[in-house]
């Protein structure tokens, strides 16, 4: 899948992550995600994959006591995102995220993708518009809901309301964008639209997923890193991982001998 | 090896258990109702008893003239009016307050033992009796900070009265609101303010209204504080109206006069040896009875219009 090599947009170094209570849930983890490039990170229950992801949009800061030690530094400006001096907001604002369960706001779809604008103090209406038409779009979900913008988001299907999560996720022009296990919760037919959605998303920005499904990163993938108890073990080009993977543990992992 | 009859002797068994277990079920559906019509019924012969007692004063006049010597000519209009300013203030007071104590100790307030000893305290408060809250507001109200036996100080005194009820249903309230909600907009960039204005007290409102309504029909049945705070119990005139025709249209003297509530009224008459004005007390009763059951009827109304368009 991977024709040319791209640039790196964020890079991990010798990250660990604690859990309040000490637990150390992340082990010295150093990977770069690539530009532009669609990076998945698989590994059993409990590898420390969701923490991970989690960390580049400072997620564990909502709840006291958790710790990180180690940089995520964003490129190209060098701003290392974990830095207690930067504003987990900002970071935000650069990297969205979308969730295990569709979670849209008890509120109207256009109001849903409308929110990460008003976040932001966007007020004219014809910007925020323009905005929510082309996040819509952008996640394959206009034609379904233009004619209803402004029913309730609870009134669409699983699937329809995962896209509307990506389309808040998008409306704001994200650098970054996470997908914490976002087809766990969906049908096959559903799954294989956002599969299809986030091989689009790839031409506009740099992707980082957690799937418990190694089909699924087998299919979106560029890049692939393989976790466990807290360990990146391998990491490298999707297509290597599932053919020809230099570790034994990745192997038996990816051949179904474990996990 | 199970013969037929072995299969047939274990059936039947089988069948004598499930009997027993059945019975057991019944028997409990038996006496968990009788617990429940016990409460109900005696509520409601209390209030037939009550209707009954009263019909011969349910007329306008009763709403609209003020007491007097003479039982049949008596009525409410200064003890409603004097209950509907009181909830005003008690409203404008214990709201704000509740609601805000409610979120800053569900969202801002760091978690440790002196957050726990606060929420214990609050939940304590709840259950304190009212004539302990009447004795604090005669010390600080009426003569720490002069208020007067006023409806000011009522209001402040029944404010104060269901201010942990506020706190503690907001508080429920937020807490049934989803991890993911929250996450979702933390996740776009929304900072704890935005968070809590757009989608905390957004989504948890049918809740702290219900929470709200009810403390407000407590607070309309209040006797004791209100005679401890020194309510006068017979009071022929009517406080200075909030409006008026002249600029600034709106005036605060009526917060210091002197007042009455329905539940003192009710007391009173209900003291005469006169049994006529006993008829004008079991009216006042009724009439206490169908606005409470009004209120707590519109907070469950609220609470689901609010609800219906929610799922989690």
């Amino acid at each position: 899948m991977v024709t040319t090599t791209s640039p790196v947009k964020a890079e991990s170094r010798d990250l660990n992550f604690y859990y309040n209570g000490g637990h150390k849930a992340l082990k010295g983890i150093t990977m770069p995600l690539y530009e532009k490039r669609i990076t998945a990170l698989i590994g059993p229950s409990g590898c420390g994959k969701s923490t991970f992801l989690r960390c580049f949009n400072r997620m564990h800061d909502l709840y006291p006591g958790n710790k990180y030690d180690g940089q995520i530094v964003m490129h190209p400006d060098n701003t290392n995102i974990l830095d207690n001096g930067v504003d987990p907001i900002e970071v935000r604002m650069r990297i969205s995220m979308v969730f295990q369960k569709p979670n849209p706001f008890p509120k109207s779809i256009y109001e849903n993708v409308a929110y990460g604008l008003r976040v932001r103090g966007e007020r004219s209406k014809r910007v925020v518009d323009d905005k929510v038409e082309e996040a819509l779009k952008g996640a394959a979900l206009w034609d379904e809901v233009k004619n209803r913008l402004h029913d309730l988001a609870f009134n669409l299907s699983g699937g329809q309301q995962q896209r509307l999560c990506i389309a808040r996720a998008l409306a704001t022009d994200p650098e970054i964008m996470l997908f914490d296990e976002p087809t766990s919760a969906l049908d096959p037919i559903a799954t294989a639209n956002i599969e299809e959605l986030m091989s689009e998303l790839r031409n506009k920005l740099t992707i980082l997923v957690v799937t418990h499904n190694m089909q699924q990163a087998a299919r979106v993938s560029d890049y692939t890193a393989y976790m466990y108890l807290g360990e990146l073990i391998e990491y490298d080009d999707t297509d290597r991982i599932f053919t020809n993977p230099s570790r034994k543990e990745t192997e038996d992992y990816i051949t179904g001998k474990f996990g | 090896m199970t013969t037929q009859a072995s299969v047939l002797e274990n059936l039947a068994e089988v069948r004598a258990m499930i009997r027993k277990h059945k019975r057991n079920d019944f028997i409990f559906s038996i006496v968990g109702l009788l617990a429940l019509m016990i409460g109900l019924l005696t509520l409601l012969t209390l209030f037939i008893d009550l209707v009954i007692d009263g019909y011969p004063r349910f007329n306008l006049d009763f709403l609209t003239n003020y007491p007097s010597r003479r039982a049949a000519s008596a009525g409410l209009l200064s003890a409603w009016v004097g209950s509907l300013l009181v909830m005003l203030v008690t409203f404008f007071s214990a709201v704000p307050m509740g609601v805000a104590a409610g979120v800053y100790l569900e969202e801002y307030a760091p978690k440790n033992w002196f957050s726990d000893l606060i929420e214990i305290n609050v939940t304590n408060l709840a259950g304190v009796p009212s004539i302990v809250y009447g004795l604090l507001a005669l010390g600080l109200f009426v003569y720490g900070l002069n208020l007067g036996e006023s409806i000011l100080t009522a209001g402040l005194t029944l404010g104060l009265l269901i201010l942990p009820i506020v706190i503690v249903t907001t508080r429920e309230s937020i807490r049934g609101i989803p991890v993911s909600i929250r996450e979702a907009a933390y996740a776009v960039g929304a900072t704890k303010w935005q968070v809590v204005f757009h989608h905390v007290l957004h989504y948890s409102s049918g809740g702290i209204l219900t929470g709200i309504i009810i403390g407000m029909a407590r607070a309309l049945g209040e006797t004791a504080p209100i005679i401890t705070i020194g309510a006068l119990t017979f009071i022929a005139f009517l406080p200075p109206s909030p409006v008026s025709d002249v600029a600034p249209f709106i005036n605060f003297e009526w917060l210091e006069s002197g007042f009455t509530v329905l539940p003192i009224q009710m007391f009173n008459w209900l003291s005469r040896p006169d049994h006529a004005f006993h008829i004008n007390a079991a009216a006042t009763g009724a009439l206490i009875i169908v606005v409470t059951l009004l209120m707590n009827g519109t907070a469950i109304w609220l609470r689901y219009r609010i609800r219906k368009n929610i799922k989690w």
